[in-house]
């Protein structure tokens, strides 16, 4: 890679040897993928759940925020995705002591790393949006494909290494989505039906996950009508970044870098055809029983509208299984002051913050609560708990408050 | 017989030999593993129930979330980890992983390399070449 006289300053160890390690991870990175040179980059955003991260990953941060020599601190608004519990509901979650311990040394060494503990997956939506161009490097595959795609900006899957040493460099290495030739599509999807609930948006994003196949694949889009909301568009996007490991979209006269379609697709494109079926049958596919044990909204964290929604599902039910909605702390407060908390707690729900449930040992927390049959509206939960050892199942909002009611998912 | 020999678009890491362990599915540390037992554990996944420890993971793509590019560190310091990882098709996060934590990685072949290569075989990892050598 081709590096500036400060890029060469910073390998040089001129920088203390925070930098300079960020910045040698960044060239392995950069010269895997060819990248020319460096981008500067504006804000960054860490996923970091301690989950993920296990004793290795904290002692690795925690060695960074005790360096004591030239500069540690990250030069960039640098933030974090969803930790790996909610500090006020642990009992409730039975996360472990060690649990807790763990994720406490993580955030006291992020802390020291000057990075902002904003706990969320929706930035986009309760921080600051990416505005289009602007060079970014965001965490999340969700906070990722919804700025590349809705916003207009540009960031490449950053994981938490990358993440932070970008926040700590204040560039990235230039390729995959910093570059205009990558961001043109690939292939071609007619969608027949448009999606009414959020499950239904999610569901459809994982059927285009699927097609796409893999991060380079980018969909165009046409036949949506009317204008998604964000919040349709967090699960829609959330999904086929999970299904697919995608990572930008274009919605034919809807996101800004496709006002017409030949403003983003050459022409040839292979089409795909998308109708109800198939999101049903996605969505189907998961439906293997109607035993519920818990029942989950998260992934991604919901905003006041979503919680606004569950709330007026909620009054005046009594819940037989565990219900949980989970949020991000910009959102509790006023989930809070609207009284939708105090709705959803009063049904026997609890509302959660700064956590997502499957960054927050979802498998032990399976164990601890003989929670197995799982009932959600969220595609890309539904993606991942598999692994977890859940059965997990999608259903619209309606219909898992229900099941919370009655133990039962219809 | 002769060593086949696929050349790879991208590589990073030390050069290691091993039983390939193969399959035309995907790769995401997070949704498809029990990182605790060291096997495979997404029901859906071609090799549920497998255990990848010390194996050449041989598979088509990268997929789901960023949670890889800190599992493969954490996977490596208790050293249940797979000894190195081909795809067909890489996303930024496995490389972003493998460089913290230090497990090589190859991808992108001209064949598809879940077919040319066949599970069991003994194969040769050599990241400054970009090849792998399945030994005959």
């Amino acid at each position: 890679m081709k590096l500036n006289d400060e890029e060469q300053d910073i390998l040089a160890g001129k920088q203390g040897p925070v930098p300079q390690k960020a910045l040698q991870h960044q060239i392995m990175v950069g010269d895997f993928f060819g990248a020319a040179d460096f981008v500067p980059v504006t804000q960054a955003h860490i996923m970091a759940d301690t989950e993920s991260l296990g004793e290795a990953g904290v002692q690795w941060l925690e060695a960074l925020a005790a360096e004591k020599n030239g500069r540690r601190r990250v030069r960039i608004p640098t933030i974090t995705d969803p930790r790996g519990t909610d500090f006020a509901k642990a009992a409730f979650l039975r996360h472990t002591k060690a649990m807790l311990t763990l994720e406490e040394r993580a955030i006291a060494a992020f802390v020291k790393l000057g990075v902002l503990m904003t706990n969320t997956c929706i930035n986009y939506q309760t921080v600051q949006p990416a505005t289009r161009n602007e060079h970014v490097a965001y965490g999340d595959t969700g906070v990722v494909i919804y700025s590349n795609s809705v916003c207009g900006a540009r960031s490449n899957f950053e994981g938490g290494p990358s993440a932070l040493a970008a926040g700590l460099t204040g560039r990235t290495p230039r390729y995959g989505f910093h570059l205009p030739d990558c961001r043109r599509a690939t292939l071609h999807v007619r969608v027949e039906y448009t999606p009414a609930t959020l499950n239904e948006w999610g569901a459809l994003g994982g059927v285009i996950g699927r097609l796409a196949g893999n991060y380079w694949a980018v969909p165009v889009i046409e036949g949506i009508e009317g204008a998604p909301g964000s919040d349709a568009l967090k699960h829609f996007g959330a999904a086929m970044a999970s299904f697919g490991s995608t990572a930008l979209y274009h919605l034919v006269g809807l996101t800004p870098e496709a006002s017409r379609y030949a403003d983003v697709a050459p022409a040839g494109l292979p089409t795909h055809r998308v109708t109800r079926a198939d999101i049903e049958a996605l969505q189907q596919s998961y439906h293997v029983t109607d035993e519920v044990d818990v029942v989950v909204f998260s992934a991604p964290q919901l905003s006041l509208l979503e919680l606004r929604e569950v709330a007026a599902l909620c009054e005046g039910r009594q819940f037989k299984v565990p219900l949980l909605a989970i949020t991000s702390p910009q959102v509790k407060p006023d989930c809070d002051r609207m009284g939708y908390t105090e709705i959803i707690e009063t049904a026997g729900g609890t509302v959660l913050s700064g956590m997502c449930f499957y960054q927050s040992y979802a498998r032990e927390m399976a164990d601890a609560h003989g929670w197995k049959r799982l009932a959600t509206n969220s595609a890309k939960l539904v993606n991942i708990l598999g692994g977890y050892g859940y059965q997990p199942m999608i259903a619209s909002m309606q219909a898992c408050v229900e099941a919370a009611a009655t133990g039962k998912l219809k | 017989m002769s060593n086949k020999v696929f050349h790879a678009q991208h590589a990073m890491g030390r050069g290691v030999r091993g039983i390939a362990l193969v399959a035309k599915d995907g790769f995401s540390a997070r949704y498809d593993l029990d990182r605790n037992a060291g096997i495979f554990s997404r029901p859906a996944h071609k090799l549920a129930g497998l255990s990848y420890f010390g194996k050449i993971l041989v598979l088509e793509t990268a997929k789901g979330g960023v949670a890889t590019a800190w599992m493969l560190h954490e996977m490596h310091a208790r050293g249940v980890v797979p000894l190195a990882i081909v795809l067909n098709s890489v996303n930024p996060i496995i490389a972003q992983g493998a460089a913290l934590g230090d497990v090589p990685l190859l991808a992108g072949f001209d064949a598809d390399i879940t077919a040319a290569i066949p599970n069991g075989a003994t194969v040769e990892i050599d990241p400054r070449q970009k090849t792998v050598t399945v030994i005959a």
